[in-house]
């Protein structure tokens, strides 16, 4: 009854065939990840030393430390973290628990798809007339915040509201009939349920704003500054546009400079979405229907 | 001052939990009820049968409101509930609270044992723990799920089996201490014992709230219900005392034939 067919054999064949490609397809993907972080660490590791996170750029950026830059990002990430999420996350909570199934509705879903696409020079302009110019912002962490703020807005929006959606109807149901309003449904049930998702929009968030240069190099990071933000109406410089600099536009900077400054821009993404995804899975492990 | 007449007009009224006239439910232009009138008395177990898409589940929705959860559903005709309007009354949100529904699947919500039959409660502004614990012990044991749940009421609703989150949702709407219960069809995914220990549980708790009993066993409908209405694709062909229904008293061949399990 168990003996094995020729039939049997050949769908195993296949079976392990289609195994082996796919793993080979997923190793493939990976490769230049590893490449880039091996090339990283075999030649900017050896600069990166406490010094190195913590002391100014000396010698017209070509000696010294990145710490006004890694300060710089710190404070553009978290303003611009402080203002998209609370309106990405309400947007998404409006999207996907009150709005009416109308045209209006679709059409604000279709320009949230679409803002997603558009290009981030586009934005970085964009911010400029609107915060720099219009609000009166001049070159400032505010004004660079915001403008990644919106240009990530869809990515929050987008995640959140998908996350919302998965929550099964049958939960609302069951809370309406027993007399709670939308908004108890949402925070009672709805959101604590939501969570882990609405934070993988926050992951992607994060990973993009860290490392964008083009909409924050017109609107508050500079070039080189010998002091540090006061508040988040000074300009400041950044990781990102450090790394355009040190690597294109100063003469005589040391080899590993560059890779060391790269370095540190990786770590610092990994990290926060190490973070975020520890914290996610912990929420996961917590709540299951 | 009320004419004496009106007053006896009300007196009559009361003994009625719902009362029900000329209901027409639509989805649509498609029409999935039409002309329902009946009324269901205080502390009577109302049972209602009839094969699938008769309309009753479209029925008990229409009676808490929960057509507003469907676009396409439309509802003609009066529902009294206590003597108020339903399709009047503002605050659908009491209305609701003062009844509990129990669908065909349990859904224990994702929270824990506790917090799903305390949801209800907290809703309402009870916020004491030590009370809040009582009304969870008295809705889980009147529910008949203590004994099995009372060591782990802070494991996840969600996780129990069929016939223990059944028993959870009837908890949750006990919690509500609702006029009327409703229960739709609640056995479907309940095992047999389960399904006799929750048929104890709602004989008792006739004598504290009326129940309408939505049922696809017709001999469920015989055990429990004081009155039963047959459904049949989208009228109510019928509405009698259960006993007369199955000792052959039923006035339409259809009841009869449905009974007798001749089709469904
Ligand atoms: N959301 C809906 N949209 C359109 N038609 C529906 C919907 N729900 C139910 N119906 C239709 O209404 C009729 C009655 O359904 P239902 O009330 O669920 O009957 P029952 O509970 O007796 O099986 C059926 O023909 C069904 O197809
Ligand atoms: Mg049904």
């Amino acid at each position: 009854m168990f003996e094995i067919s020729e039939l049997n054999k050949r769908n195993r064949k296949t079976q392990k065939l289609f195994q082996i490609l796919f793993m080979m397809m997923t190793l493939l993907l990976i490769t230049p990840v590893l490449i880039i972080l091996g090339t990283l660490i075999y030649k900017g590791g050896s600069i990166i030393s406490v010094d190195f996170l913590f002391t100014h750029p000396t010698d017209g950026m070509t000696a010294g430390g990145i710490f006004p830059a890694l300060f710089g990002t710190v404070w553009i990430v978290a303003v611009a973290l402080l203002a998209s999420v609370p309106i990405g996350v309400a947007a998404a909570i409006y999207l996907s628990e009150y709005a009416p199934d109308n045209w209006l509705t679709r059409i604000i879903n279709l320009a949230i798809i679409n803002l997603a696409g558009v290009p981030s020079i586009v934005h970085a302009l964009f911010g400029v007339g609107a915060f720099v110019i219009f609000f009166k912002f001049g070159t400032s962490i505010l004004a660079a915040s915001l403008t990644l703020a919106i240009m990530t807005l869809p990515v929050v929006i987008v995640a959140s509201r998908e996350s919302l959606q998965a929550v099964p109807k049958a939960f609302r149901e069951a809370c309406w009939n027993m007399g709670a309003t939308r908004w108890q449904t949402i925070r009672r049930v709805v959101l604590p349920n939501a969570v882990s998702g609405i934070l993988t929009g926050v992951i992607l968030e994060v990973s993009r704003t860290t490392g964008e240069t083009a909409p924050i190099m017109f609107t508050g990071a500079a070039f080189f500054l010998p002091f540090l933000p006061q508040s988040v109406f000074d300009q400041t410089m950044a990781l990102s546009l450090h790394l355009f600099v040190v690597s294109t536009q100063v003469p005589g900077v040391p080899e590993e400079l560059p890779y060391g400054v790269a370095l540190v821009l990786i770590a610092m993404v990994l990290l926060m979405n190490s973070i975020s995804i520890a914290f996610r899975m912990y929420l996961r492990g917590k709540k299951k229907w | 001052m009320v004419s004496s007449a009106e007053a006896l007009v009300k007196d009559a009224n009361q003994t009625l939990k719902l009362d029900v006239r000329d209901l027409s439910i639509y989805y649509g232009d498609t029409p999935a009820l039409e002309n329902v009138t009946l009324d269901v008395r205080e502390h009577e177990i109302f049972g209602i049968i009839g094969p699938a898409n008769a309309g009753k589940t479209s029925f008990l929705k229409t009676l808490n409101r929960m057509d507003m959860f469907t676009s396409n559903m439309k509802v003609q005709g009066d529902i009294h509930f206590n003597g108020f309007d339903i399709q009047k009354t503002r605050n659908i949100y009491a209305l609701r609270s003062r009844i509990g529904v129990v669908f065909p699947l349990p859904v224990g919500l994702p929270l824990t044992i506790y917090e799903n039959v305390a949801l209800s409660p907290r809703l309402s502004g009870i916020r004491n723990k030590a009370d809040l614990d009582v009304i969870v012990e008295r809705c889980l044991t009147r529910a008949a799920l203590w004994d099995e749940v009372k060591d782990r009421l802070d494991s996840l609703g969600s996780l129990l089996s069929g016939g223990q989150q059944q028993r959870l949702t009837i908890a949750r709407a006990l919690s509500q201490e609702p006029d009327v219960l409703m229960l739709d069809e609640f056995s479907i995914a309940v095992d047999p014992v389960t399904t006799m220990r929750i048929e104890d549980v709602l004989k008792e708790l006739k004598s504290e709230m009326t129940i309408i009993l939505v049922t696809n066993l017709v001999q469920q409908a015989r055990r429990l219900a004081d009155r039963t209405a047959f459904f049949l694709e989208g009228k109510c062909v019928e509405i009698g005392d259960t006993e007369d229904l199955f000792t052959g008293n039923a006035k339409e061949q259809s009841t009869i034939d449905y009974i007798e399990g001749k089709f469904g």
